[in-house]
């Protein structure tokens, strides 16, 4: 079919979706060209026998070894409710003075470094000690919760507080503000608690005990059974926190989380000592003595720049690659599967099992997800790419689907795919790319992680130069992964503005 | 079917859409002793209704006394042949008026050509639509999108979107109540140029007497008023609004 001609027209044309398809556009150009210099190829000869070994160890669970099981699912739990209680206190206090902008730095570098490196930093500290556990997830989660707590603070209505003699001081904070923003505050802070519970499973694979330390033996030995089972547990905890996750309950758990696994640790004072004085320090700094300032300066630009060279650049350009490649894929996957969670497409008993896929797959950490990929077809740029667009989609799409309930349809309107595409897409997009630049952060932030898995990313090289003992390289790569994620933040964000998207905090 | 080339009908403003000679007495709608309900409460009692090819009916009422259920219900008994233009416009704010009106016709396509369509328009209903929208006065801004358009602006392209829908019967809630009286005369008599079966509900008695040969009035869900435009008192009309 030809196009018709320029029709006559006397002003421009004004178009609320321009803006839109512009960044759409560009983001897809962007991860397009991300895939010419991605390595997606397949090792492993036939993925066949051990997709099938893995099925028959999902339909024969083995749960023989209940203690096992049990001591690392309270494990876990007990990680994820120290770390989020010691983290919403923390990050209610920073949000107190988030209108400070050093503040909100703080907060916005805490959170750039990933509760995993925080687990290595702290396991050269504390060892493998619960308050390594408890320190990895507080510390970055109280930087998120300060950010989301600071702006629904932001975000409330300033009538009831603009009609008080004094609307500044604490009196007025908690008669007006507080109240006003509580219920999305808990909200979150809940939604944070099954982030936690995800977060938790996955310091297992750098030595916690937690459910991830056995999945992560189970998987890595081929005894599918066992890994089937601590998997069955995995989504039975998630899955039934609304259930079990009540506020009067609340202190009752955190007690008991604190008796059973309290947050001790062999300190060494020493040890803690050497860390920061000795072991961060860059090396070419540590041989005093010998040489004079410019020497010394001089041999900090070389191991600089060779780390740049061997390390960083290799690092932070694989990261940027892989993550945009998987934002792509999270957009395609959340544009697929959104119907599943719409009453605009599905009848309600339909529509709840396709939620329940959704919960499911979001339920599986990207990391394990990226974990099982990993050995399916050898170390390529691809499973990890899958496990983010398989998390990231999910959650995206259970939320988008939940917003479309809010769109009412006229009685005409068409059914199929033209309703898919004339009357939800075009009203969702909008909330659709809030949310996916929402996400970018964080799938930015996990692509990094991922490299612990043995793909080239940054996580990679920071794993390694743990393992080597250097620590001033693991920090200076540790410091690169947490500017990468920062500058994403701060794209997004302008992006978000600039768009009109919705900045208030979602639960996601 | 009445209609043999709906396009060629649709967009002919100088002869009425049906050309096809009409049966004495063919009822479009009829309906004996019906309630309608409206979210579980009843809205209408006990209604008989008949309504003929080539009527022009205006409903007229407060609101609330059940049009809109009414008309609902009428669209509901002939999905596939009424032209549907309801009070809440639906339209999609962030689609150009150009694809607003031509999901009026989306039923006519295959889903692969209409998403073309939302791509990259197509020339020829493109040239529809444009004749349609100058047609309506909106030819100027049809690829604005439809939320950046002005009130009286974005009901025309609800209009436009009944009208490609190319059916034969109109059913219209309140469709020019943002327009003023010139303009709405202007557009009501496009729409009855179209259709050959029309049910409107009115706010605007003088616009009813106007364009309808036939005057409903309701009042708390009963018909109280059944006449041709020309049998009807200002008097009778006023009794309908106490």
């Amino acid at each position: 079919m030809s196009v018709c001609g320029p029709i006559k027209r006397h002003q421009p044309v004004r178009s609320s979706a321009a803006g839109l398809r512009q960044v759409s556009l560009w983001l897809v150009l962007l991860s397009l060209l991300c895939l010419f210099a991605a390595d997606l190829d397949i090792r492993s000869a036939d993925p066949s026998l051990e997709l099938s070994r893995i099925g028959l160890g999902l339909l024969s669970p083995n749960f023989w070894s209940i203690s096992e099981i049990s001591s690392s699912a309270f494990n876990t739990l007990a990680f994820a409710l120290q770390g989020v209680a010691l983290a919403s206190i923390a990050g209610f206090l920073l949000a107190l003075g988030y209108r400070f902008f050093w503040l909100r730095a703080f907060c916005a570098f805490i959170r750039s470094i990933h509760e995993l490196f925080w687990a290595l930093i702290f396991i050269q500290l504390f060892g493998l000690s619960p308050l390594t556990g408890l320190l990895a997830i507080a510390i970055p989660y109280a930087g998120t919760l300060a950010k989301i707590y600071g702006e629904l603070f932001e975000e409330t209505d300033p009538a009831p507080r603009q009609n008080l003699l004094t609307s500044k001081g604490l009196s007025a904070f908690f008669y007006t503000t507080l109240p006003l923003a509580w219920q999305p505050l808990t909200q979150y802070t809940s939604y944070r608690f099954e982030c936690a519970i995800r977060s938790s499973i996955v310091l297992g694979f750098v030595g916690l005990p937690t459910l991830g330390f056995h999945l992560e033996t189970a998987l890595g030995e081929g005894h599918y059974e066992d890994a089937a089972a601590l998997l069955y547990v995995l989504l039975a905890l998630v899955v039934s926190i609304r259930w079990w996750l009540k506020k009067a309950l609340l202190p009752i758990y955190l007690v008991a989380a604190i008796i059973y696994l309290p947050p001790s640790a062999h300190i060494s004072w020493d040890n803690i000592a050497r860390f920061f004085c000795e072991d961060i320090i860059p090396a070419p700094l540590r041989q005093t003595g010998e040489l004079n300032v410019w020497q010394q300066i001089n041999s900090l630009g070389v191991w600089f720049e060779y780390l740049w060279r061997q390390q960083i650049w290799p690092g932070l350009s694989s990261t940027i690659v892989l993550s945009q490649i998987a934002l792509l894929l999270t957009a395609l996957l959340t544009l697929v599967l959104f119907p599943l969670n719409s009453k605009l497409f599905f009848t309600p008993s339909k529509r709840s099992l396709g939620d329940g896929l959704l919960i499911i797959a979001r339920t599986l950490p990207e990391y394990l997800l990226a974990f099982i990929g990993l050995l399916l077809i050898g170390p390529s740029m691809l499973p990890a790419i899958a496990a983010l667009a398989i998390h990231n989609g999910a959650i995206i799409a259970h939320l988008l689907g939940r917003f479309s309930d809010g769109i009412i349809l006229r009685d005409d309107a068409p059914h199929g795919i033209n309703r898919y595409f004339f009357e939800v897409l075009p009203r969702v997009y909008r909330q659709f790319l809030a949310f996916l630049l929402y996400r970018w952060e964080v799938i930015m932030r996990e692509t990094a992680i991922l490299g612990m898995l043995g793909i080239g990313t940054l996580g990679f090289y920071i794993d390694s130069a743990f393992e080597e003992f250097r620590f001033d390289r693991a920090m200076l790569l540790i410091l690169c992964a947490a500017l990468l994620n920062m500058g994403a933040d701060f794209t997004a964000r302008t992006l978000r503005r600039r768009l009109h998207l919705k900045t208030t905090p979602e639960t996601i | 079917m009445a209609k043999s080339s709906p396009l060629a009908d649709a967009l002919n403003l100088t002869e009425k859409s049906t050309s096809a000679p009409e049966p004495a007495a063919e009822p479009v709608f009829e309906l004996t002793n019906t309630d309608l309900f409206y979210e579980g409460r009843r809205i209408i009692q006990d209604l008989s209704l008949r309504i003929e090819r080539g009527e022009r009916v205006a409903l007229v009422g407060q609101s609330g006394s059940g049009k809109s259920t009414l008309l609902k219900h009428l669209r509901s008994l002939t999905p596939a042949q009424a032209a549907w233009c309801p009070q809440h416009s639906g339209l999609v704010p962030m689609l150009s008026g150009y694809h607003n009106i031509f999901m009026g016709g989306l039923e006519r396509h295959s889903g692969f050509y209409n998403l073309c369509n939302l791509l990259k328009p197509f020339a020829q209903p493109k040239a529809e639509i444009q004749r349609l929208a100058d047609q309506l006065e909106i030819g100027q801004v049809l690829l604005n999108s439809v939320d950046r358009l002005s009130g009286g602006q974005q009901q025309r392209v609800a209009i436009g979107r009944a009208l490609y829908q190319q059916r034969s019967i109109f059913l219209g809630d309140e469709p020019v109540s943002a327009l003023d009286d010139f303009q709405a005369d202007k557009l009501l008599s496009l729409v009855t140029h179209k259709h050959d079966t029309l049910v409107l509900a009115l706010h605007d008695t003088d616009q009813a007497l106007k364009v309808c040969t036939r005057i409903i009035g309701l009042k708390r869900g009963r018909v109280v008023l059944d006449a041709p435009s020309g049998q009807v008192s200002p008097q009778q009309l006023h009794e309908l609004y106490r």
